[in-house]
């Protein structure tokens, strides 16, 4: 339990761990997806390949804008990028960042789903079954066009009448799977390289403008939690005093009316100046509309 | 059950986390529901339209609403939407903020259903099986049935063992074929659904991000509001019954001393707290006599001033109750320094 506890402070507490997390759980999810999903290839001549297509494309694509909205920071990125510049100046630098950051974490599921996919086989299969060359397969040369194109598109079919046993489906079915394996492999390898030579050449090239973008943007997206944490605070105080306020009216417009109970007394004032003078509605919607539109500068030696 | 209780702290410490977390939970009954249910698709020709439609979008319905009712934000709306303007003007915007807020999450678990049933495929074939294009994947020439027939023989092809028309198409590639569409439908309402979400998040910041800013904040403001009163005045009618019953037991106890002639015994000085506590009562007969009046005539809700003389708070058998000092919403002039 104090384990658990543990690993779930320490991704509660950096931003950065808890989209790592995300993108992790959505990539598991993209597998159950995947195992839970029932193909079924249509065995038709032209849907077939709409069909395995579709669901080797569409998927990740759904995958990929749910990374990008389930990614705290890609708000973040947008509010940064779309406010007025005020006395804070933009950098883009930060801004490319953070868009990098998020995109590479939201194609993890897509890309996950993708290689799942090929290294099933069903897809391709059911996809690219009316694309052989029937002369290869001894079951289906020397057979009229449109006839062949029917039986090679029920060949994902294993339970047709058809295809029961026909030895030429398997070799088809065969072909077909260890093209699909040899490209999911293929692929695979080609992105972890990618990967790696990305992270270790990395250190090469602008380390220095790297280490600030990837602090100011650390920063933008605390500053952001600390400011919400502070809005709530001051609520809650707001409220507090707003109540007391009104029971305190209350009790004078009660002692006009001679009912002598005094009050027992009242909690403590205490937290007044956690207000920070701001104690009415105008001067709230002030203070977020200030907020917004002109950013104090990056400079708190005046303070 | 550690982790459990950590969890459950965590949702509970952030409103929103909470709701997020119900709106999961919601979402993952609905699947599970879905498959706990067992379909059963009636094979005659026009109650499956009825029969596959309604599975598909009475449930869903039926959540969006469960989605409103287990928010507990519903009666906070309800309260700011119908309470009087008084001092403090309605915001219309923060009313939207509220509503949009709740509906998002409850559109969620009936999206998850409509897209679990389309990507299962059953609800589809059951519905749209008499509409399979005979022309194109079976033998439409096939003799001797009228329209009615065919109709009749079509609607039989999700139940596999009652259905007699392989001449005139092969059961599996009629479902193949529904089930096919099926899923295109559905994997392109759950992309749809997907980028729906994602224009609206990401179109916020970009347009109305102060106004969102300001709604946010009030509607927060609301709810705390509401939930620090209502413990505020939880806190005085506590000290409010308190008080109550204490001045009633002394007034009982003058009162029995009274009519005894005598006064009331009090109980030795040298007793301490826990004769305080016995407030004059301390024989089985004023004992009796204080509950029997407790129950056939409660004290009225009025507390006198503890300096004064303890009058006599036993009013008698047939004096209504005088409301209390404790306000109420709709009668005090709300004044607030908003």
């Amino acid at each position: 339990m104090d384990r658990f506890r543990m690993i779930f402070q320490y991704f509660q507490s950096n931003s950065e761990s808890v989209m790592n997390g995300i993108c992790g759980l959505l990539a598991l999810a993209s597998v159950k997806i995947y195992t839970c999903f029932d193909f079924s290839c249509p065995c038709l001549p032209w849907y077939n390949m709409a069909y395995g297509l579709g669901i080797m494309f569409v998927p990740p694509i759904t995958l990929f804008i749910c990374g990008l909205i389930l990614n705290r920071q890609s708000l973040v990125m947008l509010e940064e990028w779309r406010r007025p510049q005020g006395h804070r100046k933009k950098d883009l630098a930060v801004i490319r960042y953070m868009c990098f950051s998020i995109m590479q974490r939201a194609m993890v599921a897509p890309i996950v789903w993708i290689v799942v996919t090929l290294l099933d086989g069903k897809c391709l299969i059911c996809a690219f079954s009316g694309s052989v060359d029937p002369e290869k397969f001894v079951g289906f040369a020397n057979i009229g066009l449109v006839q062949v194109q029917q039986l090679l598109a029920k060949v994902p079919c294993k339970d047709d009448e058809l295809m029961r046993n026909n030895t030429s489906r398997k070799a088809v079915s065969r072909y077909l799977r260890c093209w699909s394996q040899a490209l999911g492999w293929s692929i695979l390898l080609i992105l972890i390289v990618a990967v790696f030579l990305t992270r270790w050449l990395r250190p090469c090239f602008n380390q220095a403008t790297l280490l600030q973008a990837r602090h100011w943007s650390n920063y933008i997206d605390i500053e952001q939690k600390i400011f919400e944490e502070t809005c709530c605070e001051h609520s809650r105080l707001f409220a507090h005093k707003c109540i007391l306020h009104f029971f305190k009216s209350m009790r004078q417009e009660i002692k006009l009316h001679s009912f002598s109970f005094p009050r027992q007394g009242e909690g403590a004032e205490g937290g007044e100046d956690l207000l920070r003078g701001i104690t009415d509605q105008d001067q709230v919607n002030k203070l977020l509309k200030m907020w917004y539109y002109e950013k104090p500068p990056l400079d708190i030696s005046r303070v | 059950m550690d982790k459990f209780r950590m969890i459950f702290q965590f949702l509970q410490s952030n409103q929103e986390s909470f709701m997020n977390g119900i709106c999961g939970i919601m979402a993952l009954a609905s699947a599970q529901m879905y498959s706990a249910f067992d379909f059963n698709c009636p094979c005659l020709p026009r109650y499956n339209l009825a029969y596959g439609l309604g599975i598909l979008l009475v449930p869903p319905f039926i959540l969006f609403l469960l989605g409103f009712v287990l928010n507990n934000n519903v009666s906070v709306l309800a309260e700011e939407w119908r309470r009087p303007r008084g001092q403090r003007g309605k915001d219309p915007a923060v009313l939207r903020y509220m509503f949009c807020s709740m509906a998002q999450r409850a559109m969620i678990a009936p999206a998850v259903w409509v897209s679990v049933t389309l990507l299962d495929g059953k609800c589809i074939t059951c519905a749209f099986c008499t509409s399979v294009p005979v022309e194109t994947l079976g033998n439409a020439s096939h003799p001797g049935l009228s329209q009615g027939e065919m109709r009749r023989v079509l609607a039989r092809i999700p139940c596999k063992e009652i259905y007699d028309g392989q001449e005139l198409i092969a059961n599996e590639v009629a479902i193949r074929y529904l089930r096919c569409i099926s899923q295109a439908l559905g994997w392109c309402f759950v992309l749809l659904m997907t980028m729906l979400a994602f224009l609206v998040r990401s179109l916020r910041p970009c347009f109305t991000q102060a106004a969102f800013l300001k709604s946010r904040y009030w509607s927060h403001y609301i709810d705390i509001e509401r939930k620090l009163f209502d413990e505020t005045c939880a806190e005085h009618a506590r000290s409010f019954a308190k008080v109550c019953i204490q001045q009633f037991f002394e007034g009982m106890s003058t009162d029995l001393a009274a009519a005894r002639c005598h006064p009331p015994r009090k109980a030795p000085a040298d007793a301490g707290e826990a004769a305080e506590k016995l407030l004059g009562i301390i024989d089985q007969g004023t004992m009796n006599t204080a509950l029997k009046s407790w129950h056939r005539c409660k004290p009225p809700l009025h507390l006198h001033p503890p300096a004064l003389p303890s009058g006599n708070g036993w009013a008698g058998e047939e004096q209504p109750p005088v409301h209390p000092p404790v306000p109420r919403r709709e009668m005090a002039a709300y004044y607030s320094g908003v």
